[in-house]
């Protein structure tokens, strides 16, 4: 598991997310928008925050649990300040992007999903880009790469640290 | 109720418009298979074994439609037995097959697995699909409760059960497609999940995937040791479960066969839990008297129950003055076994091995409960559940169906009616007022049994007036099984809505006679019996063919106090018969005070 977030420094995000609770009609399924709303504000759902959940809304953990590891669109896990996305679209796939990505996960020792220990990177798997011409593609938040060979990855990356 | 008329497998019958095709085949006395359904709690239709071909208003449904959840409309064309429907089912089976542990050999559950026996119906002899495994995951940290989700078929059942029924909500799926697991939240342990250790989910489970943490190879090493004298006790709900194991009608009342099958095992000594729950009437009694006269803390609540013990220093906390400090009936015993008998019979404690069997996995924690001591001698060393004790009966070759009747040994196998109503919901009230009624009035009453505390509603309350030094007073009390009704009972009184002087509470619904370590009924026969009622009216029976029925018209309770204890909620009694409670967190985090300062604001 990650390591705690601080609570006191976070505290402000807490009310936030706890005004956004109180605001809603508690008649009806509230755990999606909450959980949405959590990630808006805490960039992913830690244990602390589902706590936070559970405690103010009375739904079980395992619920909350269960919902936030269902949907893709959720993470347990913080985002990198910077996320690298690597195309396994068809064109990309087959010009190596494994390859890249193989190199990636070495060169930052994560997988994909997961976020480097300094919260820089994250890695993420993504569907074609667009720009299939410049196969195999990887974009580092805004930045894109084409035709990336796996032995450039550890001087691109320099740029961003 | 409007009624419709629906053909099935070519008869005609006319069924309630709200029944399910199951339902309407059912009362058609045909047999669809199920596995993920069990009545009123879990009705998701997941594992689609019961699925049927259907023509509605003369068109052929395309698909094949889950009974379980279909309704029944006029004019409906069922075919429950086709090579199309059969297919379908074997294909079914086949898929949950492919991903399940099948090693039903070594399985807890061989012999009383729902899934086994449809394979075996169903006619499953080759599994088409082998595929990969989820990732097994052997959780048996606590000492309660197992989880093997190498097991698991994913039917939803205890989840249900947990979160609708109990209202606690510890198991859930979590993630998704090939990696969906049935677990806590954040992949807690159940020993450090909020779990309660009720075992109702062991109870709703058809197969092997929940259990309860064996102790029997512990107990078969005590009774091979020669310097060892083992003692038994058994919990009021036990005689009225035990003979399920051995294929007996769900609530047959087994005692004496019980008594004489325990004595086969080896056991020096067969007693019966029972009359510690005598003994508890009288420490608890003195305790409410106390708080009312002295103006102590009110509502009064039982502490026999180490599930709803555990749901209160959990979910509860602001109630844990109000749990009277008895110890269990299981730890009085194992307590005054090592003191009183011990010392009566000359046996060092030290060589004692008090062993209990007991409806309930939460009773295994209790027993290891660091408090549960007393100079450092553990109360109870071992504590087993119905189900562990047929496991012996068979491994020790016992024939317990042809057994005749032995009756529990002196001094600690005396008990009243009183003692044997304890295992049903609302006993311990009943067994209380009785007491109760006859100390206040200072008269030996005739009017005995408390019908009012009966029964399953949720939530029962009564009031009886009593003379409290004199003066005319209306005792008011509530009874409640199951946590989520413990959860009402609590909240109302936390509210100011109720007021009462003393509640029993029961973890588990229907109290102890339904407790997680019980025998396991499927989901099927469930259709037909109720275990809570039968079992309940089994130890019914047994009280009323009692001479005495209250707890301080036990003769050897009353020889307890005067060559030992002295008197009730005495110097004695406190060090040996009551305890303390402490407030437990909820998924602990590193920093948990921070979190709590948090909530607080
Ligand atoms: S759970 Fe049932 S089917 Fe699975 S191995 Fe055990 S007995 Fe066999
Ligand atoms: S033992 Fe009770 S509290 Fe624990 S998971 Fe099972 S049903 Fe829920
Ligand atoms: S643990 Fe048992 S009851 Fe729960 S989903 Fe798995 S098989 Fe079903
Ligand atoms: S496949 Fe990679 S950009 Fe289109
Ligand atoms: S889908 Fe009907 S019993 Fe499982």
């Amino acid at each position: 598991m990650q390591k705690a977030i601080d609570i006191k420094e976070n505290t402000d995000k807490f009310e936030e997310l706890l005004r956004y609770i109180e605001s809603q009609d508690k008649s009806q399924g509230i755990l999606m928008q909450t959980l949405h709303k959590a990630q808006e504000i805490f960039g992913y759902l830690p244990i602390e925050v589902q706590k936070f959940i559970s405690e103010k809304t009375k739904i079980p953990m395992a619920e909350i649990y269960g919902v936030a590891t269902f949907y893709t669109q959720f993470s347990l896990e913080p985002k990198g300040q910077y996320t690298v996305g690597v195309c396994m679209g068809t064109a990309c796939y087959v010009k190596s992007a494994q390859l890249v990505l193989d190199r990636l996960q070495q060169e930052l020792k994560i997988k994909v999903g997961e976020t480097t220990e300094d919260n820089v990177f994250s890695i993420q798997a993504t569907r074609c880009l667009g720009c299939c011409g410049l196969a195999p593609v990887m974009m580092i938040g805004e930045d894109v790469y084409g035709k990336v060979d796996p032995k450039d990855i550890p001087n691109i990356l320099k740029n961003y640290r | 109720m409007e009624k419709v008329n629906v053909t099935i497998n070519g008869k005609k019958i006319s069924v309630p418009s709200d029944y399910t095709v199951l339902f309407a085949a059912r009362e058609a006395g045909i047999d669809i298979p199920t596995l993920c359904y069990l009545k009123d709690i879990n009705e998701i239709a997941a594992c689609r074994l019961c699925v049927v071909e259907v023509d509605i208003k003369g068109r052929p449904m395309r698909n094949l439609p889950a009974s379980c959840v279909l309704k029944v409309e006029e004019g409906m064309n069922i075919r429950t037995n086709t090579s199309r429907v059969r297919e379908a089912v074997r294909t079914n089976l086949e898929l949950i097959l492919a991903n399940h542990n099948r090693e039903c050999l070594t399985c807890f559950r061989n012999g009383t697995c729902e899934l086994q026996k449809l394979c075996d119906e169903m006619g499953v002899d080759d599994i088409a699909y082998e595929g990969e495994k989820r990732r097994p995951i052997l959780d048996q940290v606590s000492m309660s409760i197992v989880r093997d989700s190498s097991k698991c078929i994913l039917c939803g059942r205890c989840v249900n059960m947990c979160k609708q029924v109990q209202g606690i909500g510890i198991l859930d799926f979590t993630r998704r497609g090939f990696e969906t697991e049935i677990a806590p939240a954040f992949d807690f342990s159940m020993a450090d999940s909020p779990c309660v250790y009720c075992g109702q989910c062991i109870q709703a489970c058809p197969v092997a995937a929940l259990r309860e943490r064996t102790n029997i190879d512990d107990v078969w090493d005590a009774l091979e040791d020669p310097e060892k004298f083992v003692v038994v006790q058994t919990a009021p709900a036990v005689r009225a479960s035990l003979g399920e194991e051995f294929g007996m009608p769900v609530g047959t009342r087994v005692t004496g066969k019980m008594v004489a099958a325990l004595r086969r095992l080896g056991f020096d000594k067969v007693f019966d839990t029972d009359f510690t729950a005598d003994l508890t009437i009288l420490e608890e009694g003195t305790e409410l008297l106390g708080r009312i006269k002295n103006g102590g803390k009110l509502p009064m609540i039982t502490s026999c129950s180490p599930g709803w013990i555990r749901y209160c220093e959990t979910f509860y906390p602001e109630f844990v003055e109000n749990l009277s400090s008895c110890k269990s009936p299981q730890q009085m015993f194992g307590a005054i076994a090592k003191s009183y008998y011990a010392k009566k019979i000359g046996i060092d404690p030290k060589n004692m091995v008090v062993v209990s069997i007991m409806p309930c996995i939460a009773k295994k924690t209790e027993a290891n409960r660091l408090e549960m001591q007393v100079d450092g001698i553990r109360d109870v060393d071992f504590s087993l559940t119905t189900r562990e004790l047929g496991n012996m009966i068979k491994q020790g070759r016992v024939d317990f169906k042809k057994l005749s009747d032995e009756n529990f040994d002196l001094i600690l196998g005396e008990y009243s009616g009183a003692g044997v109503i304890f295992g049903a919901t609302g006993g311990v009230m009943e067994a209380a007022l009785r007491t109760v009624a006859d100390v206040l009035t200072g008269q030996d009453l005739e009017n005995i049994e408390y019908h009012v505390v009966r029964g399953l509603d949720g939530v029962k309350e009564a009031s009886v007036v009593l003379p409290v030094d004199g003066v005319d007073t209306e005792i008011k009390v509530a009874v409640a099984h199951g946590t989520k009704n413990a959860a009402k009972v609590l909240d109302a009184v936390k509210a100011g809505e109720k007021s009462y002087h003393f509640i029993e509470i029961m973890a588990c619904p229907g109290g102890c006679v339904h407790g997680g370590g019980q025998s396991h009924v499927s989901a099927k026969e469930r259709l037909d019996v109720n275990p809570k009622v039968s079992r309940a009216n089994a130890l019914y029976a047994e009280d009323a063919i009692m001479v005495n029925r209250k707890s301080h018209k036990n003769p050897e309770i009353s020889k307890l106090y005067a060559e030992f204890l002295v008197e009730p909620n005495g110097h004695l009694s406190h060090k040996l018969l009551h305890t303390h409670y402490k407030v437990k967190k909820q998924y602990q985090i590193e920093n948990q005070d921070d979190f709590e300062e948090l909530i607080r604001k």
